[in-house]
């Protein structure tokens, strides 16, 4: 099977482009790893209602009238399926349901959206611990709140945001350690573009005072350290100069969100990095292609930008890819006339604020802390291997199995970049990422050798 | 809806995913690849892999992206897959 064009990820970006070219008759496919459409902002969209709905927010329901019209457009939409590779020309590999196949695309779209950046600490491994990301999720897809004595510790809007969703459906935090830092001169010269989008500042300061109002607030700490037998008992961090200590039954921890980069690094595809927040992005033109011709990327996948603006560069790659279909194709006066770019612009309007109040965590991790939680290589393994080595993270890699497991680095990848700066005492720009091969997720032999048409690909 | 987590009976609820049940059935972790010491799911969104759950007899599945199905049998996976499942 071959279409005009394979999207990957069926949330804000991909469903809006997808719609897009529907629109212009083009075939569309979009591939999606979740049961239903909508993203991880959106999960659960259609089935939630009732008190969930309502505390997940107005964003949230918003989402609904995406879905329904991404449900109507005509695209194949194949959900619970994953990709685990991508060939130039194109062929995708999916899996789903055991069994893999391969389907074909003129152009591919990559919006497969962004991870939570993951910061090894003592004791993240312990079951109890989890992200702010995975506890929202589970409010999404089943009205789960956490029970027991719920800390949260991080620094973001997400923190925020769900904090006080969890408060409106009379859930309980117990704590709140909030690791930002005092918001510098660096984030307040960013306010000049940030103040237009009052909403937006007030959003914040609502959740913030919510917040304040609920619960313990702690700042100015550091050392968190969690702790326990089998699964998480207690949390520890040094604070005035003294040592506290907690009782813990859930952790949820988050420090801001990184693009997924798997695909667009395993296709050698051109990147950046992003100074203030301290990862990768694809290399765009402004229709959202990257250095390989007919290879597209939207939404948060090409930088983090929130779902609004995922939106708009879903439908602007949308009319990119048209044209690259069709050279006829009137892209700029259709994007003109839908007044993308200038809303766009609105949609982000407070990003370089956000990226500045919340820089990424730059505390050195112990040297005890496992970093690759798949291969439990520690910080002290890393730094030995770095110490001694050129300084790329594949020569650790090569030496203590660390980003070889199934999660293939997506857990460990930044942090060992950071590490082997660190090592070498040069800036984590300078050293290069892991090198990423397919299979981009894991996948059975026999669901490689079951795989109908080889003789076409070969 | 009534699934199996390593043979105790647990309800569960349309729209959630293995890896939801898995932080409610007592002792349903995995045992990490090289120490087996207890893991539980992290990210919910099929980046960290801590799900890895074996679900109607096939090992090493993502419980995070497989939605929960009347009757399912799951079952804890300790250290790496075994080659017949």
């Amino acid at each position: 099977m071959k279409y005009d064009v394979v999207v990957i990820g069926a949330g804000p970006a991909g469903m809006s482009a997808a719609i897009r070219l529907r629109k212009n008759g083009s075939s569309v496919a979009v591939i999606d790893e979740q049961p239903a459409p909508g993203g991880q902002i959106w999960r659960g969209v259609e089935r939630n209602s009732g008190p969930v709905a309502e505390a997940l927010g107005t964003d949230y329901r918003k989402g609904d009238a995406l879905v329904q019209a991404f449900r109507a457009c005509g695209a194949d939409y194949m959900p619970e399926t994953q990709v685990w590779q991508i060939e130039e020309g194109w062929n995708l590999f999916l899996t789903s349901g055991g069994n893999a196949r391969r389907i074909g695309a003129r152009v591919v779209l990559l919006a497969n959206g962004a991870q939570e950046r993951p910061v090894p600490f003592p004791g993240w491994t312990l079951p109890g611990v989890m992200t702010v990301g995975a506890a929202q999720i589970l409010l999404k897809s089943g009205g789960m709140l956490p029970q027991g004595d719920v800390w949260i510790a991080g620094a973001g809007p997400l923190p925020l945001l769900y904090a006080t969703q969890l408060l409106g459906l009379k859930g309980r935090i117990a704590g709140f350690l909030d690791t930002s830092r005092k918001p510098g001169l660096a984030a307040l010269t960013k306010l000049t573009g940030a103040w237009r989008d009052i909403p937006g500042l007030l959003k914040g300061a609502r959740w913030l005072r919510d917040l304040r109002k609920s619960g313990k607030m702690v700042r100015g700490f550091h050392d968190l350290r969690a702790g326990g037998d089998g699964r998480l008992q207690y949390l520890e961090w040094q604070s005035a100069g003294e040592r506290r200590k907690v009782k813990a039954d859930i952790l949820l921890v988050h420090e801001g969100v990184v693009p997924r980069i798997h695909e667009t690094m395993a296709l050698g595809c051109a990147h950046e990095w992003n100074e203030l927040q301290n990862y990768f992005t694809p290399q765009l033109d402004g229709w959202g292609e990257s250095s390989k011709a007919g290879l597209f990327v939207a939404g948060d996948a090409g930088g983090i930008g929130g779902w609004l603006a995922a939106t708009l560069s879903g439908e602007i790659a949308g009319l990119g890819i048209a044209k690259h279909l069709d050279a006829s194709f009137d892209a700029e006066g259709e994007r003109h006339k839908a007044g993308l770019d200038k809303r766009l612009a609105s949609a982000r309007v407070l990003r370089p604020f956000l990226d500045a109040l919340y820089p990424p965590p730059t505390a050195s991790i112990a040297d005890e802390v496992i970093v690759c939680r798949c291969e439990e290589v520690t910080a002290a393994q890393i730094r030995s291997v770095a110490k001694v080595s050129a300084p790329d993270p594949n020569a650790v890699k090569a030496a203590t199995r660390c980003g070889m497991g199934p999660c293939q680095g997506r857990q460990c990848g930044y942090s060992v970049q950071a590490l082997v700066a660190e090592a070498h005492g040069i800036p984590p720009r300078d050293v290069s990422f892991f090198n990423i091969r397919p299979p981009l997720k894991p996948v059975t032999l026999g669901e490689i050798a079951a795989l109908g048409d080889l003789e076409d690909v070969l | 809806m009534i699934v199996r987590v390593n043979g105790v009976e647990i309800g569960a609820w349309n729209g959630e995913t293995v890896a939801s049940v898995l932080l409610r059935a007592p002792g349903a972790g995995r045992g990490s690849t090289v120490s087996r010491t207890p893991r539980l799911p992290y990210c919910q969104m099929g980046v960290c892999f801590e799900c890895l759950v074996t679900v109607d007899g096939n090992a090493s599945m993502q419980g995070c992206l497989v939605p929960v199905a009347p009757g399912m049998r799951i079952e804890s996976q300790h250290g790496p897959r075994e080659i017949s499942k």
